[in-house]
């Protein structure tokens, strides 16, 4: 369990303790969530992470404090694997006003600031204009920092995919593409909608250097990440990383899977990313009998502190109705 | 007071924000290398560098969203979109992300980014580069929408714009960049106020952008014939100036709304419904409206002509408010 491309991960018990408790906090987080939709306490579109989580933990470890992210609508998990509290994420869920977007976006347009969290964009592409916009504003400003935007295969499909890695290319932008390849864009197949099936090579043909990367690894992205956000700091313009994972449940909530069969979902469940960990650090003697449920108490006892959170929370007024359209003069 | 032209003002906008804010730069298709598909740009790419005066690829969606994330990222950049049809390639950038983030973040991010972009017909470009989608625009909450109509609004709109903390997306006229005349010594009023630009009493031409020489035009002719029509600019679509509309309307009991967009679910609707929702009472007439006919706009110069609004057809609008026709 090694990186693949010679970066440097950490291949030490404790810091694959923090890689597995950094997975099954999104997945007991998602599951609660699932939990919470059908208690009508969490509405409109949810679309879960879950069987993705390696990647989110995976590149976040390569990242600094004051690098920027660009999401999209599938993105509990990179919120929580940025650091953003999960009491407000799941706040936001409830669009309770203490929720990290002030209840304004909810499950799909998660929001930070002090995170540099520039939110799930629930436009298919959308966000790649963005993160090429924030990166350009670190090249025009001299500040060494990373923009990392997360996708998933079906934008490659959209011409804003195009546009951007053009323009990260031609202007050589500090940003890390992550190409989240689940195999299906909804219910639509890769082999039903890509003549090119390696997304990687795509961005091979705009000058980008890029990599597929086993997403179902935790350490491979990590290691794909640091090698690449390492590239990027030195000056060497943007990178891409196709991260092949795929997500176990549906596409939202409202999905009854006609698309896919239950053996497929089967087998890549088989190599999850939580219990490939698992089983390799058991191998590995790494892993102690009182870890796991050490993990799962404490995540437990997160998961119930932010779902109490969210439950405390208020609504926001509905004489607040119109605020945040435009910014108030005083702010500026 | 010196002699200048629209595209001069608009340049000069520029280059003082340019000069005053390092944050400030410009992109767009050909504003460089080309100096501009208008001229409006030319020259400042050797005054400032390719870096701030930045050409871009044929990319509408991927540099207007690069002008999303350059604000946020700290930036104060000026997008130029050569003709409003292109804009229509940028909608999602402008639609679902300039003029959402400020909300869908709960107030924690705002998008300080200009975009220009060039609007309106008359110059026998036929129906992919004549339109006027301003209204469009002007629908959206969380943009700002500026028309600048006279010289005085074309140097110091974009110092306005750029101060603004939200988007804002200024409309330049294409048959106006040639207009010249002499600036005034005095700056404009706040970009989001109405201007009466020639008082009257005796009923309102309500106007803006292309539109509102044509309006002006029309009030001399009618003065002519002793009558004194007002003229107002509405100058800003986004957030509309209800006051200024309800005002004029007040004094002169009739208007005629002159707008270049199509007719149907036009802004000239929409200031027709201000006055019949703010100033009904007042009216001693039906409110008339000038605008495109239904049709794309055509390439042979008489039928371009026919569907625009001009001078003569304001005159009969405004005749049959005053009961003369």
């Amino acid at each position: 369990m090694n990186g693949q491309q010679g970066g440097k991960p950490h291949i030490n018990r404790d810091h694959l303790l923090a890689l597995l408790t950094g997975m099954v906090r999104i997945r007991r987080f998602e599951e609660k969530c699932a939990e919470l939709y059908t208690e009508e306490k969490i509405r409109g579109f949810l679309h879960l992470y879950i069987g993705e989580e390696a990647v989110a933990v995976g590149i976040s470890q390569a990242l600094q404090p004051d690098d920027a992210l660009v999401s999209t609508y599938r993105e509990h998990g990179h919120a929580l694997a940025r650091g953003i509290p999960m009491g407000p994420v799941m706040a936001e869920m409830y669009g309770k006003v203490t929720g990290c977007s002030r209840g304004r976006g909810g499950s799909m347009h998660l929001y930070d600031a002090a995170h540099r969290f520039f939110g799930g964009n629930a436009i298919v592409a959308g966000g790649l204009p963005l993160a090429v916009g924030l990166a350009l504003a670190d090249r025009m400003r001299g500040e060494n920092r990373v923009t990392v935007c997360f996708f998933g295969e079906g934008a490659a499909a959209e011409g804003e995919f195009h546009e951007s890695l053009n323009l990260a290319a031609l202007w050589q932008l500090p940003i890390l593409f992550v190409c989240e390849n689940n195999l299906y864009a909804m219910g639509t197949a890769l082999d039903l909608s890509e003549s090119e099936k390696h997304i990687y090579l795509k961005a091979r043909s705009y000058g980008i250097a890029s990599w597929p990367v086993d997403g179902m690894n935790v350490v491979d992205v990590e290691a794909a990440a640091i090698r690449a956000c390492e590239s990027i700091r030195a000056g060497a313009g943007p990178q891409f990383l196709e991260c092949n994972t795929y997500r176990f449940r549906g596409h939202s909530m409202f999905d009854s899977q006609l698309y896919r069969d239950k053996d497929e979902i089967e087998l890549w469940q088989k190599r999850g990313p939580i219990v490939r960990l698992q089983d390799w650090m058991q191998t590995n003697q790494m892993l102690h009998e009182a870890d796991l449920p050490g993990i799962e108490r404490i995540v437990a006892a997160e998961v119930e502190e932010a779902v109490a959170f969210a439950e405390e929370g208020e609504f926001e007024a509905e004489s607040d109705l119109t605020r945040d359209v435009y910014t108030p003069r005083a702010d500026t | 007071m010196t002699e200048t032209t629209y595209r001069e003002a608009i340049r000069e906008g520029l280059r003082e924000a340019l000069q005053a804010d390092e944050r400030v730069f410009l992109m767009g298709e050909d504003v460089g290398h080309y100096g501009g598909c208008y001229a409006v740009t030319k020259g400042l790419i050797q005054e400032f560098g390719p870096e701030r005066i930045r050409d871009t690829p044929l990319s509408e969606s991927g540099f207007v969203g690069a002008g999303v994330g350059a604000a946020l990222g700290g930036m104060r950049p000026i997008v130029e979109i050569m003709t409003v049809n292109f804009s229509l390639l940028a909608l999602d950038q402008i639609v679902n992300n300039a003029a959402t983030i400020r909300h869908m973040s709960g107030g924690q991010f705002s998008v300080p980014l200009v975009i220009r972009m060039a609007t309106g017909a008359g110059r026998q470009l036929a129906a992919q580069h004549s339109h006027s989608f301003e209204c469009w625009y002007a629908h959206v909450p969380g943009l700002k929408v500026l028309v600048p109509g006279t010289l005085d609004d074309a140097r110091h709109m974009l110092k306005m714009a750029l101060a603004d903390p939200d988007p804002v997306i200024i409309f330049e006229h294409v048959l106006l960049y040639n207009q010249s005349g002499e600036l005034s010594a005095a700056e404009p009023p706040p970009m989001e106020q109405a201007v009466v630009r020639r008082p009257g009493r005796d009923l309102s031409l309500i106007s803006y952008g292309g539109s509102l020489p044509k309006a002006l035009s029309a009030a001399e002719q009618l003065a002519g014939s002793g009558i004194e029509a007002e003229v107002l600019d509405l100058r800003c679509l986004r957030p509309l100036d209800a006051a200024a509309i309800v005002k004029t309307v007040s004094r002169t009991r009739r208007a005629v709304i002159i707008d270049e967009g199509w007719r149907s679910g036009s802004l000239a609707a929409e200031v027709s419904a201000i006055i019949m929702e703010q100033a009904f009472w007042e009216l001693d007439a039906p409110v008339a409206r000038v605008c495109s006919d239904e049709v794309p706009i055509p390439y042979p110069r008489h039928l371009e002509q026919a569907a625009l609004p001009q001078v003569d057809e304001i005159l009969a609008a405004a005749n049959q408010v005053l009961g003369r026709s």
